[in-house]
C-alpha cells in the first residue's frame, strides 16, 4: 500500500531576477526551496499514511543537491525517498519529466502496490501544471487535478472520492485507484518537522536512481526527449496605468470612479 | 531551673526523643526533596565560589530580605522583616540556650553569665515585634485581602503565621517564670529584661512557678520542633531555598535558557518534570505564594490562562506527584503539559507568555519562571511540532528567508535606497548598524532606521550596514522554543561577524540587542553591542549632537519601557535622559514604569501570534498611557511601536497621540 508524493526543488522565485540584457534567469546565489504546492502534496500523502496506514515514498527528479528537498520529506515522515538524477535527465520539458517520474512510480510499484501518486497542482518555476496529468497518462492511472479535499478512500473497492476546486464551484468525483492527484494549497496545512526527525533525516541516505537503474531510452528523456524548447524568458512589459480622480483630496469620489471602472471591465460584479 | 534535668533520665529521653523525631522528619523530607530535585538534569552551571556565597547571604540579610521589604509599597514586608529578624535571633537562642544548655544539662554554665542576660534582652525586645509582625500579616491576609493574594488564601499560611505568633509568647512566658523564680538572669547584677520582668510580676503569689516554667518550656520547645518538622512540607521551606536560589541564580539577564545539545535529546525540551534542570526543580521549592508574580504578569492581568504563580505551583505539584514513580524508572501518570488536573499546565498558558520577565523581576525568592515556560515551548515545537498555526509561517520564513515575513532577502537594503549607507568594512567603518528585520522591512519602522542614520551622521559616527547580507538574529524563534533553528541562525550570524571582523554593533531593536549581547555570549561570542537609545544618549552627553532647543511639537511625552531594554538589560535611564535633553524635562511616567512596566504584548514571539484569549495586552498598556494625557508616546522598540499604534487606533486616539521612537524624537530636534 504505497502513496507516492512527487516533489520538486525550485529556485525561490521571489528572489529570482531576470538579467535585463540576456533575458535569462540569474540563478546565482538564489536559494532553493521545496515547490510550495508539493509541500501540500507531501502533507496529504502523510495524512493518508496516518489515516489508512499507507507507506509514503517521495520522489524527485533533479540535480544531486535535490537531496536536501528529499531529506526534508524524510524529516516530515516519508518512509522512503528516491532521487532521480542523471545528466541525461537534464533539460527535460514536461513530457520527458513525466516519463522519468512515471517509470520511477512503476518501479516502486514492483515492490509495493501503488494506490495514489500525489503532486502539487503546478510548480512555481515552470507553472505548466502538466507533469501530474502527464504521469497519469503515461501510467494509465485515473487523473484527478486541483483536488482540495480527499473525502474518502475505499481500500477494498479501490476507489477514491475527492473534491476538486474549480473556478467558482466545487466538483465531487469518484475515481478508480490507482490515481494521480494534483492538489491545491487549500487542501491542508503542512506539518513541521520535529528535531529528532530532522536529525534522523540528516543522517539518512537518499536512494539514487540514475539511468543505469531506470534503463529508459535516452531519446525519450532529457533534452533529447523534449519536444518543447525554451526560446526566451522575459518579463512582460507592464503598461503604466493612468491616475483617475483625486484620491488625495476626494477619496470617496475616487473610490466611486474605481468601482465604476472595475464594473465596466467585468472585474467585479454587484 | 532546667525542666529537662528536673525530670531526670525521663526528661532527657523526652527532650532528645522529641527533638530526634522532629529532626528526623526534617531530614527525611530534606533527603526526599533532594532526591526528587536530583531527577532533573544538570545544567553544567559552575558551583558558586565562597565570594558569591557570602554576597548572596549579605544580599538576603541586608538588602533584599529586609531593607527592600521595609520600604515595599504595600508594607507586607514590614511584618516579614520583623518575623525574619526574630527568626534569625531566635534560632541562635534555641541552639545555644535550649539544645546545648538544657539538652546537655549545662544550663548553669550557659545561663550564669552576662551574655545570657544580654541575649535575653535582645529576645525580649524582638519578641513583641514578632507578635506585631505575625498579627499584621494575619490581618493583612485575612481582613485586608490584597488583590495579589486572590485565590491564594489558604489554611497553610494561617498555620504558619500562628506558629510564628506562638514562639515569642511562650518564650516570654518562660523567661518571666525564670525571673519570678529568682533564677538567672535575675541572679546577675545586670538589669533584667523589661518585658519579661513585667510579665514576671503576674506570677506574684503563685506557688508553683517551677511548674509554670516547665509548662512554658515544654510547650515552647514542642512548637519549635513542630516547625522544624513541617519546614519541608510547607512554605516555611523558603527560609532555606531562598538563600540557595540567591546563591545559584543565573547571572544577569535573568531567565536565560540554556543551549541545546544535539547529541542529547533530553535537552530538546521539557515534556516531563524530570526534563527540567535541577535548578528549575529547586527554585520552585522556595515559592511562598506571595502573588507578586501574578499581579505583575501582563498575561494574567488581561485574563489569559497563564499565571506564573500557578506555573510554579503546578510544576511543584507535578514533581511531588510523579517523583516517586520516576525514581523507580517508571512512566509517570500525571502529564506536565495539557492535562486538566493540578500539576498540569495548559498549552494556552505556555503560549500566552511574552517573556517580559515581570514575574522574575518581582519574585522575592528568585524563582525563574520564564526559562521553564520556554523549555516547555521547546518540547511542543521541537518534539511534537505542536504550536499555534500562525507560527508555521514565522518558522518557515525565518528558516528560509531569515526574516519573519518571508520577504525576499534581496529587499533588506531597500530602506537605505535614498541615503548614503556604506557597507560595513572592518578597516573603514567603526560600528556595524545592525538594523534588524523590522527596521529593514516594516514601513513604519524604516523611518526609525533613517532617523538613527541621521543622528549617527550628525555626530560624525563612522558606521556601516550589512545590507542584503544581514540576517535575522533569531530572537523570536528562541523565545518560542524553536531552539534548533535559532541555533543555526545564531551560528551563521556569529560566523559572519567573525569573518568580517565585526565587534562593535549598534542595534535598532532591543530584541536584537539582547540576543546579540547576551544570548550569543553562550557561544563564546563577546560583542560590544549597544542599543540605539544608549548610544544616542552617549552622543548627547558628549555634546556631539546639536539640538534646536524647540518644542518640536512633542507636547507631553510619556515614556514606555521596552522589556528587553529595561528588565532584561537594566537600561532605564538612557532613553529617559535623552528625552529630557530634547524636551527640557523628564518624560511623564505611567503608573507602571521602570522594572514594573507592563509589556506591550509582543515579546516572546507573541508578535507573530493571534491574541484571541482575554483582553489584548496592548490595549491595556495604551489605556495606562492615555491616563497620563500624552501627546507623544516614546518607545524604543519596533514591537512596542506596532503595538502602541494599533492600540491607539483601537481607542480612537491615533489622531491626537503620536508614537515616536526615541531616535525620531532626537532626530527631529537636531539643529
Amino acid at each position: 500500500m504505497l502513496v507516492v508524493a512527487c516533489v520538486k526543488q525550485v529556485p525561490d522565485t521571489t528572489q529570482v531576477m531576470i538579467d535585463p540584457e540576456t533575458g535569462t534567469l540569474i540563478r546565482e546565489g538564489v536559494p532553493f526551496i521545496v515547490n510550495p504546492f508539493d509541500t501540500h502534496a507531501l502533507e496529504e500523502s502523510l495524512r493518508l499514511k496516518d489515516k489508512y496506514g499507507f507507506r509514503v515514498a517521495a520522489i524527485s527528479m533533479g540535480p544531486p543537491n535535490t537531496e536536501v528537498t528529499l531529506k526534508k520529506a524524510l524529516s516530515l515522515g516519508a518512509d522512503e525517498v528516491v532521487l532521480l538524477s542523471d545528466r541525461v535527465f537534464g533539460g527535460a520539458d514536461t513530457l520527458a519529466t513525466s516519463r522519468v517520474l512515471a517509470e520511477a512510480v512503476r518501479r516502486l510499484g514492483e515492490k509495493d502496490e501503488v494506490f495514489m501518486v500525489i503532486c502539487g497542482k503546478q510548480t512555481i518555476d515552470g507553472d505548466t501544471a502538466q507533469v501530474g496529468p502527464g504521469i497519469a497518462s503515461r501510467l494509465g492511472y485515473s487523473q484527478l487535478t486541483l483536488v482540495d479535499q480527499i473525502s474518502d478512500v475505499d481500500l477494498r473497492a479501490k476507489t477514491v472520492v475527492v473534491r476538486r476546486k474549480l473556478e467558482g464551484r466545487h466538483e465531487i468525483v469518484e475515481a478508480r485507484l490507482p490515481a494521480v492527484l494534483t492538489v491545491v494549497r487549500e487542501i491542508n496545512r503542512p506539518r513541521y518537522p520535529t528535531v529528532p526527525m530532522r536529525l534522523m533525516s540528516e543522517e539518512a541516505e537518499v536512494i539514487l536512481w540514475d539511468n543505469k537503474v531506470m534503463q529508459l531510452d535516452e531519446e525519450t528523456i532529457g533534452l533529447r526527449g523534449s519536444p518543447t524548447q525554451v526560446r526566451r524568458i522575459f518579463s512582460p512589459e507592464r503598461v503604466k496605468g493612468e491616475i483617475l480622480g483625486d484620491g488625495l483630496n476626494k477619496p470617496e469620489e475616487a473610490a466611486h470612479i474605481l468601482i465604476d471602472n472595475l464594473l465596466e471591465r467585468d472585474i467585479i460584479s454587484l | 531551673m532546667n525542666p529537662v534535668s528536673d525530670l531526670g533520665a525521663i526528661g532527657y529521653l523526652l527532650f532528645w526523643g522529641l527533638t530526634a523525631v522532629a529532626a528526623g522528619i526534617f531530614l527525611y523530607r530534606g533527603v526526599q526533596l533532594l532526591r526528587y530535585i536530583s531527577l532533573g538534569r544538570g545544567n553544567g552551571q559552575a558551583t558558586p565560589g565562597i565570594r558569591r556565597g557570602l554576597a548572596a547571604i549579605f544580599n538576603i540579610i541586608v538588602q533584599e530580605c529586609q531593607w527592600k521589604n521595609l520600604t515595599h509599597r504595600d508594607r507586607a514586608g514590614v511584618g516579614h522583616a520583623f518575623m525574619f529578624w526574630g527568626f534569625i535571633l531566635f534560632v541562635i537562642y534555641y541552639f545555644l540556650f535550649i539544645v546545648i544548655a538544657s539538652g546537655f544539662g549545662i544550663y548553669e554554665t550557659m545561663e550564669h553569665n552576662s551574655f545570657y542576660v544580654v541575649y535575653a534582652w535582645i529576645t525580649d525586645i524582638i519578641a513583641p515585634f514578632i507578635v506585631i509582625g505575625a498579627v499584621w500579616c494575619i490581618l493583612r491576609r485575612y481582613i485586608g485581602r490584597p488583590k495579589r493574594l486572590e485565590g491564594q488564601l489558604t489554611w497553610e499560611a494561617l498555620i504558619i503565621l500562628i506558629t510564628v505568633l506562638i514562639h515569642p509568647i511562650t518564650h516570654v512566658g518562660k523567661i518571666a517564670a525564670q525571673i519570678a523564680a529568682g533564677s538567672p538572669p535575675a541572679g546577675l547584677s545586670l538589669a533584667t529584661p523589661p518585658l519579661s520582668t513585667a510579665v514576671a510580676n503576674l506570677y506574684d503569689g503563685a506557688t508553683s512557678i517551677e511548674a509554670w516554667h516547665a509548662a512554658w518550656f515544654w510547650s515552647h520547645w514542642v512548637f519549635v520542633l513542630l516547625v522544624l518538622a513541617i519546614i519541608g512540607y510547607t512554605r516555611y521551606l523558603h527560609v532555606i531555598v531562598a538563600i540557595i536560589n540567591d546563591l545559584i541564580r543565573s547571572a544577569p539577564p535573568k531567565g536565560m535558557v540554556s543551549l541545546i545539545d544535539l547529541k542529547n535529546p533530553a535537552t530538546f525540551g521539557v515534556s516531563r518534570v524530570d526534563n527540567f534542570t535541577q535548578r528549575d526543580l529547586l527554585d520552585i521549592q522556595a515559592c511562598v505564594v506571595c502573588g507578586y508574580c501574578q499581579e505583575n504578569c501582563p498575561a494574567n492581568l488581561t485574563e489569559k490562562p497563564l499565571n506564573p504563580l500557578l506555573i510554579v505551583r503546578d510544576v511543584k505539584a507535578n514533581l511531588l506527584s510523579n517523583a516517586p514513580v520516576l525514581l523507580k524508572k517508571q512512566e509517570p501518570s500525571l502529564e506536565l503539559i495539557g492535562g486538566e488536573r493540578e500539576g498540569s499546565i495548559s498549552e494556552d498558558a505556555i503560549w500566552a507568555c511574552t517573556t517580559c520577565g515581570a514575574c522574575m523581576e518581582v519574585c522575592p525568592v528568585y524563582i525563574e519562571h520564564v526559562p521553564k515556560i520556554v523549555e516547555m515551548r521547546r518540547d511542543l515545537v521541537q518534539m511534537r511540532a505542536k504550536f499555534p498555526e500562525e507560527l508555521l509561517n514565522l518558522f518557515e520564513n525565518s528558516e528560509q528567508r531569515s526574516n519573519p515575513w518571508g520577504i525576499a532577502p534581496a529587499d533588506r537594503a531597500k530602506w537605505a535606497a535614498n541615503i548614503d549607507a556604506q557597507p560595513f568594512e572592518a578597516d573603514k567603518t567603526e560600528y556595524l548598524f545592525y538594523v534588524g528585520c523590522a527596521g529593514a522591512f516594516d514601513s513604519r519602522e524604516r523611518h526609525v532606521s533613517l532617523a538613527i542614520t541621521r543622528i549617527l551622521d550628525a555626530a560624525g559616527v563612522s558606521w556601516g550596514i550589512l545590507g542584503r547580507e544581514e540576517k535575522c538574529c533569531g530572537d523570536s524563534l528562541r523565545r518560542l522554543g524553536n531552539e534548533f533553528v535559532y541555533d543555526r541562525m545564531a551560528r551563521e550570524n556569529i560566523a559572519q561577524f567573525q569573518e568580517m571582523g565585526i565587534t562593535k554593533i549598534i542595534t535598532e531593536c532591543p530584541h536584537c540587542f539582547s540576543t546579540l549581547k547576551n544570548d550569543y555570549r553562550q557561544y563564546g561570542m563577546e560583542l560590544d553591542v549597544v542599543h540605539h537609545t544608549e548610544f544616542i544618549n552617549r552622543l548627547l552627553k558628549e555634546g556631539r549632537l546639536k539640538l534646536n532647543g524647540g518644542s518640536n511639537g512633542l507636547g507631553n511625552v510619556v515614556f514606555h519601557d521596552s522589556c528587553y531594554l529595561g528588565r532584561h538589560n537594566e537600561i532605564y535611564q538612557a532613553p529617559r535622559e535623552a528625552v529630557a535633553a530634547v524636551t527640557g524635562k523628564a518624560p511623564t511616567e505611567m503608573e507602571r514604569h521602570h522594572n514594573k512596566a507592563l509589556c506591550c504584548g509582543a515579546g516572546g514571539g507573541r508578535m507573530w501570534m493571534e491574541e484571541s484569549l482575554g483582553k489584548r495586552i496592548n490595549i491595556a498598556r495604551v489605556e495606562e498611557a492615555l491616563k497620563e494625557a500624552p501627546a507623544t508616546i516614546c518607545v524604543s522598540c519596533p514591537y512596542c511601536m506596532v503595538m502602541f499604534e494599533d492600540g491607539l487606533k483601537d481607542k480612537d486616539a491615533d489622531e491626537r497621540v503620536q508614537v515616536l521612537d526615541l531616535a525620531e524624537i532626537v532626530a527631529g530636534a537636531l539643529e
